[in-house]
């Protein structure tokens, strides 16, 4: 095995792509991101990273040049976050449909206005129909190792699609913890060279992503459909190889004491951790009370989702963003409608909160299950409550 | 002196932009993990600015992984960087009751208290003096980790030469002649 070191998540994460022998990186800083592409250029600066970076005018630009450089057979990583994923929009769905395997670290972060760099989910939620697979991180540790991952899943010619890795901002990139680094030889065994089989050649002509007329873009659409949905099962067994190598194993809903829950609470992100210890607290009181979180966002796990729900009576889903005049949290009315055809399905309550760097505290976490429980028990009709706003 | 707590220990630093509270919230940080322990080390999330009052935090337990991931409400150790701070910030804010108060400063425990109260255990020190015969300089922040480690013994001494080495280069040794020197000047008030 390798070494655990303290190192901020923010560099482990950029450790991961020097690890993977990344070739090309194009990237435009953003709080709270930066750390992951100027340690990147540091290292590609100082020799130790034998590649190219492209420091881009914008985050429009970079993904268009991470679009150039995958397509002719470079591994790719950038990273950005809340208002460069925004101005990236548009590229994000050219990277998904013309099947490129780009990797990318998101620091996740608030939308303007008002302007506001720190820690939400409302630029993760933005991005969800871009046709990316998108894996979301709960702590230092799983940035590292899903960063690693997701090169081995993006290029697997069973899948080609762009990889984006959620890490929330602040709260992970800015944190130093524990990570345990494995040796390079074991990283290069995981981890094969990029092959991409149509890669852009002068001697060899290809034309990607050209145009379709009515006639043909729903069959594009659906083939991508198909695609991603297929991935799921390819993603799954990538982790199972990765846990065999590594010993740390991941999965599309984590659970945390579910074990006869009535009571379930979801949770995306680095706020798991924090619901860990209501939950510990509320169980060493003898509330039966599990945890959920959702770690594959796209493919959404519908099977898994279904099989952890089991028979809780009350699932409680707590979203770091907004849908204006819409169903509740994103992750909520996904989660809902997911469960709708069940037979037997829990009562659900969504909760807002986190939004723009506002901590939910263990207290906070508990309060929040106390007040889903009471609002179920009361026959509540109420969508969802935002958590804890002044009004 | 050392009080070798078991568990959860919380401290937060305060100091201005430029000082390098997070850093030294970093170094100790590496520290613990070098010894095994799990740690945490964190700014107070957000854009700073040079002179500005900044906080800093630290988690430390030598037994369980953390798995908070908010700022630190109620630590159980304040360091203060910057005396011009101490009637600028309330400094205490949250401080739990028989909690450490770590200042830099020239006064002496009747003139902290005076403004203070006595409901914590008072660690002083001129950290500024040292910095500037030490350093040349007056940023205090590895020196006040001497200062911390005098009233607290989260880590040994000598594991913060690894990650002090690693981050500063060929000021190192400074830096390390700091601390040790803060470690011997710190008084404390039990």
């Amino acid at each position: 095995m390798g070494e655990r070191i303290g190192i901020e998540v923010s560099l482990a994460i950029a450790e991961a792509a020097k690890m993977a022998n990344v070739d090309v990186i194009a990237a435009y800083p953003i709080t709270p991101q930066t750390h992951i592409v100027e340690h990147l250029a540091e290292l590609v600066a100082s020799g130790e990273m034998d590649a190219e970076y492209i420091l881009a005018e914008s985050e429009h630009s970079a993904m268009s040049a991470c679009l150039g450089s995958s397509a002719v057979g470079a591994r790719t990583f950038t990273a950005t976050a809340g208002q460069g994923l925004e101005l990236m929009h548009e590229v994000l769905y050219v990277a998904s449909a013309m099947r490129l395997p780009v990797v990318m670290a998101v620091a996740n972060r608030a939308l303007s206005s008002p302007l506001n760099v720190w820690g939400d989910q409302s630029d993760l939620m933005a991005v969800r129909d871009t046709g990316w697979i998108q894996i979301i991180c709960e702590n230092g540790q799983e940035a590292f190792d899903h960063t690693l991952c997701a090169f081995r899943i993006a290029e697997d010619q069973r899948v080609l699609l762009p990889v984006m890795i959620h890490t929330d901002g602040f709260y992970l990139t800015h944190v130093v913890e524990p990570i345990e680094f494995p040796k390079q030889d074991e990283v290069d065994r995981f981890l094969p060279p990029y092959q991409y089989p149509l890669p852009l050649d002068p001697d060899k002509p290809v034309t990607m992503g050209a145009f379709a007329p009515p006639i043909l873009y729903s069959e594009a659409k659906k083939a991508q459909e198909v695609n991603i949905r297929a991935s799921k099962k390819i993603i799954l067994d990538h982790w199972a190889e990765f846990g065999k190598a590594f010993g740390r194993h991941y999965h599309p809903i984590e659970q945390y004491r579910t074990e006869g829950s009535k009571t379930l609470l979801m949770t995306l992100g680095s706020f798991g951790e924090t619901a860990m210890t209501a939950v510990d607290k509320m169980r060493n009181e003898g509330k039966d009370v599990g945890l959920l979180k959702l770690r594959l966002w796209r493919p959404f796990p519908f099977e898994e989702l279904r099989q952890a729900v089991g028979n809780a009576e009350v699932l409680i889903v707590v979203d770091r963003a907004l849908s204006f005049g819409g169903p509740g949290g994103p992750a909520y009315s996904e989660v809902r409608s997911a469960l709708y055809s069940k037979k037997k399905r829990p009562r659900i309550v969504g909760f807002i909160g986190g939004l723009g760097g506002r901590d939910i505290t263990v207290a906070e976490f508990e309060g929040m299950v106390k007040r889903g429980v009471e609002m179920v028990k009361a026959g509540s009709e109420q969508e969802f409550e935002m958590f804890g706003v002044r009004e | 002196m050392t009080v070798n707590k078991i568990g959860l220990l919380e401290i937060r630093w305060h100091g201005r932009g430029g000082q390098g509270a997070v850093t030294s919230a970093e170094l100790l940080a590496q520290a613990a993990i070098d010894e095994g322990k799990y740690a945490q080390a964190f700014p107070a999330f957000g854009p700073e600015r040079r002179g500005a009052p900044v906080v800093a935090f630290d988690r430390i337990d030598s037994q369980s992984p953390i798995r908070v991931r908010a700022e630190i409400r109620e630590p159980d150790v304040v360091i203060v960087l910057d005396p011009t701070l101490l009637h600028v910030v309330r400094v205490t804010a949250g401080l739990k009751n028989n909690g450490i108060l770590v200042i830099n400063s020239r006064k002496n425990f009747e003139e902290i208290e005076k403004d203070f109260g006595s409901n914590w255990k008072l660690a002083l020190v001129d950290a500024t003096k040292i910095a500037y015969e030490i350093l040349g300089l007056p940023i205090v922040n590895t020196t006040m980790l001497g200062a911390l480690l005098k009233v607290v013994g989260v880590v040994k001494i000598e594991s913060l030469f690894k990650p002090i080495n690693e981050r500063f280069g060929h000021i190192a040794e400074k830096n390390i002649n700091a601390v040790k020197k803060a470690f011997e000047e710190t008084v404390v008030k039990e």
